[in-house]
């Protein structure tokens, strides 16, 4: 599948596009089929994200997971601070990214 | 340490609210991303991987406590609690708001600090020793040419929108503690025929063409200096290439046109250059160097210090170094504990830091291109007090110089370029050798982690050098042996074949093991190395 990802203009959050906004999660992302770029440009346009891209991602039981590590950490937050992340409580969180 | 004037508040007061109305013409969608890029990156706002960045210059590494709060309370106020001390001595703060940029600046030019340069292809903060003005073993205090360096190169109109970023450092000392000849132009301050001068390094650096710094001129008079560095930029800013950022360091272009023919044209610049009279006259140079005037350090101090109890005695031998002034120290205080981030502290470790400045060090800190903090002043006959406070804020690894005092960049965690995380590989070479006992037992051993090839941890410097690299989608780690940063400046090598995260751990332990077999008596890492050259370690690593 393909998601569309990018960052929030005003605070930087790595945020997700969930079919009708961006959210801060990535299990709320939706594939994008061919329609990514558009989206991108359009929402883009209205300064409701910044920097967009398309990435490759995997479907799993528990949401989309980024082909790429850089993706994986941008979702979760940095490997080496659990408590910085989204799922500070989440002991395994980690394992996800690896 | 130097105090703005009208003109330096002026500048940096008035940049922030140029930034201010930058930043709200971008929120109101009256400028693209594409406009106002080149302007944040001006004020030292990165987007990275999770956030912006903000990066705060450090002018060569000195501050003060009121300064050093200041970093703190933006840490509470602006981020999530913490700062990241780096590798060009400045500070950055990795979870900030573009809304709140504008106020995080007009909170740092109350205490007369900014992010000017720390961004862009300008001249950038200019680095030094942090031991200026303490070292036992230092000619002059280089600071005030740091300065000088400083507001000449400040919003420079020539100099603003080189061909790539640009760095510069000055010493004073014959050893080097700052990288000098890593840098794009080194300065060392030295004697000749009783009069003080400047060796001119051009065109060293790391990143993807890593390569030692030519010297280019070895004395330059003093009067001289500013007319010189001025010549020096301009010939680079003619001809160095803007066609390929990969080629747009002054280290290509005099590694391809030659050392000597950059040198004529530097010699024949610097006859036009200096007809301009741009070197300042000596009453200014005295006014900024008054400013650098040593401290009131008390006469009469005692030497002695009560080595009774062992776990001071061991951070003692590693962590203090010989101060030029009877009866006091230079501290380094280290931020890499086991388990840590290296470089990172806390808003409550930096206040602490502030205070025990202010307490027992005149008022000064260093922050050093190490990642660590050093408190230049200070009375041996404070060292356990001040020593029983660092422990007690976990600030007391006794690991300078040691294998553990790892340089790290942020790496994949991080850092929107890298590849590969530095930071847990950082960790886990900690915890390999946890036992500080067999760390002393290697004795001096630099190990530095870059998790990509822009090298801001300065792997091609390392005596063991690790470089993340991404492999169809995984990390990978290469080692390198047998770098040096500091006088005896050398290169790393790759050994071969990259290894896992895991593998990297074993194989630093390898390299360990073969040198702590052939070493003879005195020998550091990088001495044997030197000695034995890399084979017996490939042989070891790859049999």
């Amino acid at each position: 599948m393909k998601i569309l990802t990018g960052n929030d203009l005003a605070t930087g959050d790595v945020t997700w596009w969930t079919g009708q906004g961006w959210s801060r999660h990535i299990e709320a992302a939706v594939d994008v089929g061919d329609q990514g770029e558009a989206i991108a440009h359009a929402e883009e346009g209205a300064r409701r994200v910044n920097a967009p891209y398309v990435i490759d991602a995997t479907e799993t039981p528990d949401g989309p997971r980024p082909a790429h590590i850089k993706d994986r950490i941008r979702a979760l937050g940095p490997t080496v601070r659990a408590d910085l992340t989204l799922k500070p409580a989440d002991p395994n969180a980690g394992s996800w990214v690896i | 340490m130097y105090k703005y004037d009208q003109y330096d508040h002026s500048i940096v007061t008035s940049r922030v609210e140029e930034f201010r109305d930058q930043v709200n013409r971008r929120l109101a969608g009256q400028i693209t991303e594409d406009q106002f890029k080149p302007l944040r990156l001006m004020n030292g706002l990165y987007l990275q991987l999770h956030a912006y960045m903000l990066r705060v210059a450090v002018p060569y590494g000195t501050l003060d406590s009121r300064q050093m709060r200041m970093l703190a309370t933006i840490a509470r106020k602006y981020d999530r609690g913490y700062g990241h001390f780096t590798t060009r001595q400045n500070i950055q703060y990795n979870w900030i708001k573009l809304d709140e940029a504008p106020d995080i600046l007009a909170d740092l030019a109350t205490v007369e600090m900014h992010a000017i340069q720390t961004s862009g292809n300008c001249i950038r903060n200019i680095s030094s020793d942090q031991f200026a003005g303490a070292a036992a073993d230092e000619l002059v205090d280089p600071r005030p040419w740091a300065e000088l360096l400083r507001q000449w190169s400040t919003f420079h109109p020539e100099f603003t929108y080189l061909p790539r970023k640009f760095k510069i450092a000055v010493i004073a000392a014959d050893e080097d503690r700052a990288a000098m000849r890593l840098h794009d132009i080194g300065i060392q301050i030295v004697e000749k025929d009783g009069v003080h001068g400047a060796r001119i390094f051009v065109g060293g650096g790391m990143g993807r063409t890593p390569m030692v710094a030519p010297e280019i001129k070895d004395f330059v008079r003093l009067e001289d200096l500013l007319s010189y560095l001025e010549a020096c930029l301009r010939v680079y800013n003619r001809y160095g290439r803007r066609d390929n950022i990969y080629k747009a360091r002054i280290k290509i272009l005099i590694h391809e046109i030659g050392a000597d023919e950059y040198r004529r044209q530097v010699e024949d610049e610097f006859v036009a250059v200096k007809a301009l009279g741009i070197d300042p006259p000596k009453a200014e140079f005295d006014r900024i160097a008054a400013f650098f005037a040593p401290p009131a350090w008390e006469s009469g101090l005692a030497d002695a210090i009560d080595r009774s109890d062992p776990d001071f005695a061991v951070w003692l031998d590693q962590n203090v170094s010989a101060h030029k002034a009877p009866g006091y120290a230079v501290v380094t205080i280290s931020l890499k504990p086991a388990g840590g981030i290296p470089g990172d502290a806390s808003a409550d470790q930096i206040d602490l830091m502030a205070d025990l400045a202010e307490k027992h060090s005149f008022d000064e800190l260093r922050v050093t291109h190490a990642q660590n903090i050093v408190l230049p002043h200070v009375r041996k006959a404070d060292l356990h007090g001040l020593w029983t406070q660092l422990r007690e804020a976990g600030l007391a690894e006794a690991n300078l110089d040691l294998i553990s005092d790892i340089i790290a960049c942020p790496g994949l965690d991080y850092c929107s370029l890298a590849n590969a995380r530095s930071i847990p590989v950082a960790q886990k070479i900690h915890a390999r050798f946890a036992d500080l006992g067999r760390q002393r037992e290697l004795g001096e051993l630099k190990l530095k982690i870059s998790g990509c090839i822009n090298a801001c941890g300065h792997h091609h410097a390392g005596h063991i050098g690790i470089l993340g690299v991404d492999r169809k989608g995984t990390e990978n780690y290469q080692l390198l042996l047998g770098g040096s940063g500091a006088e005896d400046v050398s290169l790393a090598k790759i050994t071969g074949p990259g290894f896992s995260e895991d593998g990297i751990v074993d194989a630093v332990e390898t390299a360990t093991n073969v040198y702590l077999r052939e070493r003879t008596e005195g020998e550091r890492f990088l001495d044997t190395y030197r000695r034995i050259g890399m084979e017996p370690f490939k042989e070891a690593l790859y049999g």
